[in-house]
């Protein structure tokens, strides 16, 4: 009984999120944040369940995801399941993670259970070990401003643009290359 | 800094996305590569002589059609490999195997069939050191091309997904090479043809791991 309650609960998880992925796809930013969000609340649940030795790096790892899943999220196909798709990036920076603290031996541990991913909600995010502030320094100076203004200061594109006098778009792409910097330096820490 | 952010931050920077833009220059680098091979053999080793007369032959489109199914199906291989929760299925491998049992099956007919005395001179022809080596570096672009593509992509099987990086290459490699050789016996491709194609996916899967890692 169980089971199923279990089963049919990660199949709405499916739809839903499968629903706001693909609006964020076609630009929608609401959609996409509320994704996101989500994704990582799940995220969380799962590897804190997989990182119990480890629970520091539970946050890194979700954001790390988080940012993988953005940046590849051009690699998921709409008519195949999400869950395989999240599991399988998420897994991978799991087997990452693990692999850099352990070596080899320890990945025995199996990390197939699909159904876990969408089992346990975790949205009490503890602060992340990693002080983004600090790698956000290294940025290029344009793509550092971008960032603080949208992110510290919480503006929008249009008032970021009329702010830093880059127009919208540039804005975007500007925002857009900082992120994949950003991703890159925490791909070196680690 | 907070999850909570990271996720504003993301959401704001242009969710929506252009999959075909990627596509195409993926496509774009595979043909440069292979563009590249081939003005590379005709320019060093050359197309064949004879390959007038030889074109009216069977065994010369079966000697393309080996290496050319190949490349396909490795290029199917790598692409669901690049694709998360996208597990290479059956119909992919059963399309890796099937030609190389195809042509070991008739080389495996053709040495019988031959006199005894014959069938060392059938296997090794005249040229098979110059085939792997040929064959292995024509596949030196298209390698660079498909592991550039392969990393626009989300590998999470890395080994495998340089393995099949490398197959394309040393396969798409053996059918441009397929214009400049004159070896037209079954056992000569089912073992040097297949040694020259392999050769860059054991190549691949050395490099997969670091080079494919994101």
């Amino acid at each position: 009984m169980e089971r199923i309650a279990k089963d049919s609960r990660v199949a709405t998880v499916e739809a839903r999120l499968k629903a706001l992925l693909l609006q964020g796809l076609n630009g929608e930013a609401p959609a996409y944040q509320s994704f996101l969000a989500e994704l990582g609340a799940y995220l969380r649940g799962f590897f804190r369940k997989k990182l119990f030795g480890l629970p520091d790096e539970v946050e890194d790892l979700v954001q790390e995801t988080l940012l993988a899943i953005h940046s590849q999220r051009h690699t998921y196909r709409s008519g195949q399941p999400l869950t395989a798709w999240v599991h399988a990036i998420a897994r991978y920076k799991l087997a990452d993670l693990l692999r850099s603290h352990y070596g080899r031996e320890r990945l025995h541990d199996p990390l197939d259970d699909e159904m876990q991913l969408f089992a346990i909600n975790d949205i009490d995010a503890a602060d992340a070990k990693r002080d983004l502030h600090a790698l956000l320094d290294t940025l290029p100076e344009r793509q550092r401003a971008l960032v603080v203004h949208m992110k510290l200061e919480g503006l929008s594109v249009r008032e970021t643009s009329r702010v830093t006098g880059v127009s919208e778009s540039a804005v975007k792409v500007g925002v857009h290359r900082a992120l994949k910097t950003l991703a890159a330096k925490i791909k070196e820490e680690t | 800094m907070k999850t909570e952010q990271l996720v504003q931050m993301l959401a704001v920077a242009a969710p929506g996305m252009d999959r075909s833009a990627i596509n195409r220059q993926q496509s774009l680098a595979l043909m440069l590569g292979v563009g590249l091979a081939l003005v590379l053999m005709v320019a060093t080793l050359g197309l064949r002589a004879d390959l007038a007369q030889a074109a009216a032959l069977p065994m010369f489109w079966l000697k393309l059609a080996f290496p050319a199914s190949l490349a396909l199906a490795a290029l199917a291989a790598a692409w669901r490999l690049g694709h998360p929760g996208m597990a290479v299925n059956r119909a992919t491998i059963i399309a890796l195997a099937l030609p190389v049992l195809l042509i070991w099956a008739l080389a495996l007919t053709v040495l019988g069939q031959a006199p005894a005395a014959q069938r060392v001179a059938l296997l090794l022809g005249a040229t098979w050191r110059e085939c792997m080596l040929h064959i292995f570096w024509l596949s030196a672009p298209i390698f660079v091309a498909a592991f550039w593509a392969a990393r626009r992509l989300a590998p999470t099987r890395l080994r495998l997904a340089g393995a099949a990086c490398g197959a394309f290459a040393g396969a798409a490699a053996a059918t441009v090479y397929a214009l400049h050789c004159n070896e037209m016996q079954a056992p000569f491709l089912a073992a040097w043809y297949l040694l020259g194609m392999l050769l860059p996916a054991a190549v691949g899967a050395a490099v997969g791991p670091r080079w494919l890692r994101w």
